[in-house]
């Protein structure tokens, strides 16, 4: 006991060290600059064109996101390829209204995926609560609890519209300008 | 579907009431499919019980429960798929003690419907192998389709 | 072995909706499930007490969005039946000829899921293509894809468009040729059929005693089916057969719906074919008479009710809806003990969860 509790100590004020010199000198130091401006748009062009959003349907907006994977509208040409499990994803597309049973649930989902991450609300339910925003169940907008990027307006919103509102998002990415070492390490 | 009872209907109306002590059922046949009758709230299981078993009410269709100010109903419609009859049998329920019989012994498929039933409205239904809250989480104090609930919540 | 409980859901990729399946599994056994439905309970029973009977049409397609419009005809149906109006015999057949359409869709949207689950993409990509040639008649019918709001109390909201039945028949007769093509590729899978087989068997006792209805009960050798045995707007007027098979497996569930796609195929054209000419709509009142009625319909996936009870306004003073897959999966536990925990997906699959009538 004694001698693992040594160990975690030590391992302790290694980590603490080792942040401490590479945040000073490689993240704001200028071989981290350097490596940043270099890799900043390969980084961005990985990250825009690999959109991987959560198996996740609600409602009816999730049927237009299931047609927009078919043939007719093929949402993979942008990169889009629906993963089950939150920890291999980007994107968390919400599309549907949220109830206060799954609160806990979509909170706890999204926490489980690292970052960086991206939260899409689609359909009016997501943005606001729609047509069942006054009852007793439903929350007025996903964005009560969990912060949105893009809104997609539409009841039920459709599958051109989704692929519309991916490219938004592809667009805001690519503003964003965030090379490997802008990152928190997480 | 004709106006006037059918024969099964008729035959129900003759020979139910002495199975059940005579009680005052109030039988009314509304066209040769459907019928409705009252039933008082003790005797639900027993009514149950004789429908499925002596005259082939194979299907519990539905339970609605209703919130008249002044009394819970509830009404079950059955139906009998052999006999082509759908019987509505309306209980009242006071307020002050919402204990109604369960049913499930009978039709197992009256398991959720009763479950929704305490869910929504608040009345027990005793004798029910699961008798949780179904859609609203479990701790949820109120039953939201009482009159004196608001649409927007508490 | 240990035996322990397992959960599915919410989120997995099996539910096609939000539910969450509780199973007790010992080893790779299942010896008790315990489904858990609510996660998308939106209050629609008292959104129903507070909205006008016009304002409450187009929620109604909200309640089950993958056969939308029977909801949305099953509320006007019932509420005509409240108010005793006559629609116009052009309006039933339009609105008998846009049942069959949805059930056809939703009948491909279910196999389009299935086949993904079970690992054959091939299926889900021809289904989804099929299913958009029939979003598209919708869509010329009433301007949407997936929730129409087509349905009006006295009627339909608007006419035929021009060339419709032209394009609607050329449609049916690419969809009718290539059906086999689809039941080949399904039917010749080693691996579909070995998944299906003797897997979920429901006999017809304990489906009747369970309330089950529609193609689980019609699978499970019961030849019964709302539309012959209780006809409803111009069925007794079309001549078809209600489809059942003796399997009381999920291969039996698969029979059943493609079979019926068939059926409402023939449906679709003898609609077209008998439509009289004349109006699609009447006027009606505002207000609600007093008064208890009930609807009854076969939704694409079984008996669907709907009790109102009016009291002379505008608003219903109660409005109960009956879904057919809240009690198709109350049986779960019925069809699943016993087989392993791979059958799970197949057999969940093969009853075609739609979590928006079940939570309401």
């Amino acid at each position: 006991m004694k001698v693992g509790t040594v160990l975690m100590m030590r391992s302790k004020d290694f980590m603490s060290w080792a942040d401490d010199w590479v945040g000073r000198v490689m993240k704001k130091g200028p071989i981290g600059r350097a490596v940043d401006t270099l890799l900043t748009d390969f980084w961005t062009w990985a990250r825009v064109n690999s959109l991987y959003p959560l198996h996740f349907g609600i409602m009816c907006c999730a049927l237009e996101m299931a047609a927009a994977s078919g043939a007719r509208f093929d949402a993979q040409r942008i990169g889009v390829i629906y993963r089950s499990t939150p920890r291999q994803c980007d994107m968390l597309l919400v599309n549907g209204p949220v109830s206060k049973k799954l609160r806990p649930d979509l909170r706890r989902l999204y926490d489980q995926m690292s970052e960086p991450k991206w939260v899409v609300a689609m359909g009016e339910c997501a943005i606001s609560g729609g047509p069942f925003w006054n009852t007793y169940s439903v929350i007025e907008g996903v964005d009560q609890f969990i912060p949105v990027d893009v809104y997609i307006p539409g009841c039920p919103v459709r599958p051109e519209a989704m692929i519309e509102g991916f490219m938004k998002l592809q667009d805001k990415i690519r503003k964003e300008k965030k090379g490997p070492l802008t990152e928190e390490m997480v | 579907m004709a106006a006037g009872p059918s024969a099964f209907q008729s035959r129900l109306a003759k020979e139910l009431p002495p199975l059940l002590d005579n009680a005052q059922l109030d039988f009314k046949a509304k066209d040769d499919f459907l019928a409705t009758l009252t039933c008082d709230k003790g005797n639900v299981l027993k009514l149950g019980k004789i429908l499925s078993e002596k005259f082939g009410f194979e299907h519990l269709s539905l339970i609605t429960t209703v919130d008249r100010i002044e009394r819970f109903e509830l009404v079950y419609q059955i139906t009998s798929y052999q006999n082509h009859c759908m019987l509505e049998v309306r209980v009242a329920v006071p307020k002050d003690d919402a204990k109604v019989p369960s049913v499930t012994p009978v039709w197992g498929g009256a398991n959720w419907h009763e479950r929704e039933a305490y869910d929504m409205m608040g009345i027990v239904f005793e004798g029910h192998p699961d008798p949780r809250r179904i859609l609203l989480p479990q701790d949820y104090k109120y039953f939201p389709l009482r009159k004196d609930f608001k649409m927007d919540g508490e | 072995m240990a035996e322990m409980w397992i959960n599915m859901g919410p989120q997995h990729p099996m539910t096609h909706g939000l539910w969450n399946l509780r199973i007790k599994v010992d080893g790779e056994v299942i010896i008790d499930a315990m489904p858990e439905i609510g996660y998308l309970h939106r209050g629609m029973e008292k959104l129903f007490e507070n909205r006008t009977y016009t304002q409450i049409a187009p929620i109604t397609d909200r309640l089950c969005y993958g056969s939308s419009f029977t909801w949305n005809h099953l509320f006007c149906l019932t509420a005509e039946k409240l108010m005793g109006l006559e629609i116009p015999e052009r309006a039933k057949y339009i609105r008998v000829m846009t049942i069959e359409m949805q059930r056809i869709g939703n009948h491909l949207m279910w196999i389009a899921a299935y086949a993904a689950d079970l690992g054959l993409l091939t299926g889900f990509i021809w289904a989804l293509r099929e299913r958009e040639i029939f979003i598209d008649l919708m869509q010329a019918l009433s301007g949407s894809r997936l929730t129409y709001n087509y349905a009006r109390i006295g009627g339909v909201a608007a006419d035929l468009p021009p060339d419709f039945e032209r394009d609607t028949l050329r449609a049916l007769d690419y969809f009718e040729r290539k059906l086999p093509e689809h039941e080949a590729l399904y039917e010749k899978s080693k691996i579909f059929m070995m998944r299906n087989e003797g897997v979920g068997i429901l006999k017809r006792e304990d489906a009747m005693n369970l309330g089950v209805t529609g193609p689980v009960l019609r699978a499970s050798n019961a030849k019964l089916d709302i539309r012959k045995d209780n006809p409803y707007e111009v069925y007794d007027e079309i001549d078809f057969e209600p489809q059942c098979s003796n399997l009381c497996d999920c291969f039996g569930r698969y029979l059943v719906r493609m079979n019926e796609m068939k059926e409402s195929c023939k449906i679709i054209r003898e609609a077209l074919r008998k439509m009289p000419k004349g109006p699609v709509r009447v006027k009606t009142p505002l207000e609600g008479s007093p008064g208890e009625v009930f609807g009854r319909v076969e939704d694409s996936r079984g008996e669907g009710m709907m009790f109102l009870i009016g009291d002379g306004t505008d608003r219903p003073s109660r409005l109960k809806v009956r879904s057919p897959l809240f009690v198709t999966l109350s049986a779960a536990k019925k069809m699943l003990v016993g087989y392993k925990v791979a059958d799970v997906v197949a057999i969940m699959g093969s009853i075609d969860v739609c979590m928006g009538e079940t939570d309401k």
